[in-house]
């Protein structure tokens, strides 16, 4: 927890993971995020949504330092985000492109070993034990084109939780995998997040999603992009695809959600 | 096999014609003389020992400019303001006919390997620095993103990822650099430096030796092929995983 800061006064349990203040995003002249005001708490599941081009990804960008905010302050366990920080994980859409195509599936967890400068001889074992931990404890020596879109999501999964990371941070992760996949892969990141008490931000678009995963959920309103709106999901937990999606409170927010972005876009 | 028709033909045509016309003369060999004039140089040693005087002024020029462009072509395809910075030099210097540096070479250096090393490499620092630079230039930005949110440091950001990720692109930068060494070596040795293949074919020129003359070329154009063949082994061989990971499920 190198990130972390103790303050006099408040317990450590009271820093919020990640917290935006009043953060905006000009790129040129273009306006990208205005005023952005968002905390996530320890362990808590955020999910976002909106249309494109509201800056879904730029608020993900902005909590590993790939990008600076124009205006304000984002602030990862109190302190002010300057750069990647090793224990916050990015995970892209795009994965084949996210993925090293020279390297087998082994050689690409390690890479985030490497990053982390783990002792040669305690990565194998680590390796292969996070290969299993996605599923893909079969397929170590194959390189990410001979996988399926579905396995090298879930590599990419396994590089990301190799830096033992305490904040996910998930852009449309499961955009481009067909539906049953994405259910899987839903399943096991609660699974993830749950066990290695992680907090996580979830872009997605996909409103069912959203609420199936989020503890909460953010809409986001484009041109520029602001906080539109924030939905509380008081869903019980553990979440099943079949009974959760069935609940009338998932129902009711899946309504309620679906005619406010309606809205927005007209 | 097929290929060989027509050389061949023509050799034997070329003969023919030296030994029935019976031709004297102190520009052409037969090809039954040039052959001899092969074996004999290889038995004098003349030929280890040009030979090695070319490849090693071709080889060190090689890695001195290549190694140079490679550090610049990284340091550019990384950084847009360097690249903008430096664009105006670049096209300027580049143009320069690189023998046209020898006189300057010759007054720094004076004769012998440095001299023809340091022209050699001034020729070899440009493929390498603009198709590099390219390369680099043009590896997908996911990737960097990905390596800089890892948190790989700047020297394991460029091994581990920029080089891997530009390798296949960065060869054929040195495969031409490779060819442009040996071309750029000879022509210096023709011109002034007296060493190397291009200084023997022109003494065996001026001292009325056709046969050796053509036995030089012979051996230049041999060295540069197997030059090549030999970049493309450790390529197919250092590649093989390319074709590996396009096989799909």
């Amino acid at each position: 927890m190198a990130n972390a800061v103790d303050i006099p006064g408040i317990a450590a349990a009271d820093i919020p993971a990640i917290a935006f203040e009043a953060v905006s995003v000009t790129l040129g002249a273009r306006p990208i995020l205005q005023d952005i005001n968002l905390v996530v708490g320890r362990g808590e599941f955020v999910c976002v949504v909106g249309s494109s081009g509201c800056g879904k990804t730029t608020l993900l960008r902005l909590i590993v330092g790939l990008i600076a905010p124009s205006v304000g302050q984002v602030r990862y366990g109190g302190r002010p985000v300057s750069g990647p920080a090793n224990d916050i994980a990015l995970i892209f859409q795009d994965y084949t492109k996210a993925l090293l195509p020279w390297r087998t599936a082994y050689g690409n967890v390690s890479l985030a070993l490497e990053a982390r400068k783990v002792p040669r001889t305690q990565r194998p074992a680590r390796i292969a034990e996070l290969l299993r931990t996605v599923g893909l404890g079969q397929h170590a020596d194959k390189f990410p084109g001979q996988l399926s879109g579905g396995m090298q999501q879930r590599l990419q999964i396994a590089r990301c939780l190799a830096q033992g990371p305490s904040v996910l941070l998930m852009d449309e992760p499961f955009g481009a995998l067909d539906a049953m996949t994405r259910q899987v892969l839903q399943d096991e990141v609660l699974r993830l997040a749950r066990a290695g008490n992680a907090s996580v931000l979830f872009v997605t678009h996909d409103l069912e999603e959203a609420i199936y995963l989020g503890d909460r959920v953010i809409a986001l309103r484009p041109n520029p992009g602001r906080v539109a709106r924030i939905f509380d999901v008081r869903l019980p937990r553990p979440r099943h695809q079949l009974t959760t999606r069935e609940d009338p409170e998932f129902l009711h927010l899946r309504r309620e959600l679906s005619d406010f972005i309606h809205e927005t876009e007209t | 096999m097929k290929g060989l028709v027509l050389p061949l033909a023509l050799l034997a045509v070329a003969e023919l014609c030296a030994r029935t016309l019976g031709i004297a003369s102190d520009t052409l060999a037969a090809p039954s003389q040039i052959l001899a004039a092969c074996w004999d140089v290889i038995a004098d040693g003349t030929l280890p020992l040009r030979a090695g005087q070319t490849i090693l002024a071709a080889l060190g020029g090689l890695a001195l400019g290549g190694g140079l462009g490679l550090v610049l072509a990284i340091m550019l395809g990384l950084s847009t303001p360097l690249r903008r910075l430096l664009r105006f030099p670049i096209e300027t210097l580049r143009p320069i006919p690189s023998i046209a540096t020898l006189p300057i070479m010759l007054m720094v250096y004076g004769f012998g390997y440095r001299m023809e090393i340091a022209i050699v490499s001034f020729a070899c620092f440009w493929p390498v620095l603009i198709i590099g630079q390219a390369a680099i230039s043009g590896i997908e930005p996911r990737l960097l993103e990905v390596s800089r949110v890892l948190g790989l440091d700047f020297f394991a950001r460029v091994t581990k990822v920029v080089l891997p990720a530009a390798l296949p692109r960065l060869f054929i930068a040195f495969r031409q650099a490779a060819a442009v060494s040996l071309i750029v070596a000879v022509t210096a040795e023709i011109a002034m430096n007296p060493q190397g293949l291009g200084y023997e074919l022109m003494a065996a020129q001026s001292s009325l030796r056709p046969a050796t003359m053509f036995a030089m070329l012979v051996y230049i154009g041999l060295i540069g092929w197997s030059l090549n063949a030999l970049l493309l082994l450790v390529q197919k061989h250092l590649f093989g995983f390319a074709a590996g990971s396009q096989v799909s499920p």
